[in-house]
């Protein structure tokens, strides 16, 4: 039962996706082309709305439902890691036209073909695993 | 009413939405990040016994594969009671852009120019899906986290690393976009 309330979060997400549309290889492919403020819309609000409230959650000391302090752990320094790792998504994003949260919205809304997508994104999750000591970081 | 819902939902309600959603998961004392998914399936599958990136307590990890389960069922509820069934609005100039690329214009969420079971069944279509999740899974790991984590997260907690992960992400995204694509389709 104490999953119940990320099966619900989950849901919201899905429907919200699919419903703005973020799901869509062609929408994807008008942001990379600065052919429309929808997907920068999107994102804009989001990391607008979210700046805002993670900034009040540290100013009054907020807590979580189970009265622990809401912390937020800074990310490794490294310039490596990030600029090379992230290209190579921005790579995939833009060729399959999905992130791993749109790749299975898509699955639910009936693309299947979306599973080869969603597998192969697993193998890619795998061989960072394999090879990881051999990268940059 | 019908209507209002089964149109393409409004940009500022989407990113409120999911700026929503990451603060409600933040209140049930976890973060917003997709990808992790990717790393608790792997240990799940049991790899964890020869790669030690996959050895850790994945248990820990179910709350995010509900939610991911969660987006599933809800991709799902969009399209059988929430849809109009209209095409992806995108720009004419977009349209036309893809018009070159032999991609028609949309005639719904998705090109059948990739996503059809004549492109999946073909050699370069399944490349194309297989390398574009690949490069996703591979680069998402690699950066330590994919949209959600560090366009969403990342950025709302003002991370240097997350926007140059960010960065990142637009740099090979333009680079598929205006330089691979067209070789390719």
């Amino acid at each position: 039962m104490k999953f119940i309330k990320f099966l619900l979060l989950g849901i919201v997400f899905g429907i919200v996706m699919a419903k703005s549309e973020a799901i869509s290889w062609f929408r994807i492919q008008e942001m990379f082309r600065f052919q429309a403020f929808h997907m920068y819309g999107i994102i804009g609000t989001a990391v607008t709305l979210g700046v805002i409230g993670v900034a009040l959650i540290k100013k009054f000391n907020i807590r979580d439902f189970h009265g622990n302090p809401i912390l937020f752990l800074p990310k490794d320094k490294s310039v490596a890691r990030y600029l090379i790792g992230g290209t190579i998504f921005g790579l995939g994003w833009a060729l399959s036209g999905a992130c791993p949260g749109p790749m299975v919205v898509n699955i639910g809304y009936g693309f299947l073909s979306m599973v080869v997508v969603f597998f192969f994104a697993i193998v890619g999750t795998y061989l960072y695993g394999v090879f990881m000591k051999k990268l940059p970081h | 009413m019908r209507e209002i819902i089964t149109q393409t939902w409004a940009w500022w309600f989407s990113g409120a939405m999911i700026a929503s959603i990451m603060f409600f998961l933040l209140y049930f004392g976890q973060s917003f990040g997709f990808s992790s998914n990717l790393r608790t399936i792997c240990a799940a599958a049991g790899l964890g016994k020869k790669t030690k990136f996959f050895d850790f307590n994945w248990k820990a990890q179910i709350w995010n594969i509900v939610f991911l389960i969660g987006s599933i069922i809800g991709g799902y509820i969009a399209s059988q009671f929430l849809s109009s069934g209209q095409p992806v609005e995108i720009s004419a100039a977009t349209i036309n852009d893809l018009s070159k690329m032999g991609i028609a214009a949309p005639a719904s969420l998705q090109p059948q120019e990739l996503f059809g079971w004549d492109a999946v069944f073909s050699l370069k279509g399944f490349l194309i899906l297989a390398f574009g999740g690949l490069m996703v899974g591979f680069g998402s790991r690699y950066a330590g986290g994919c949209t959600s984590g560090h366009a969403i997260s990342g950025l709302s907690n003002l991370q240097l690393p997350s926007l140059i992960a960010v960065i990142g992400f637009f740099i090979g995204g333009l680079a598929m976009t205006y330089l691979i694509m067209p070789l390719i389709f």
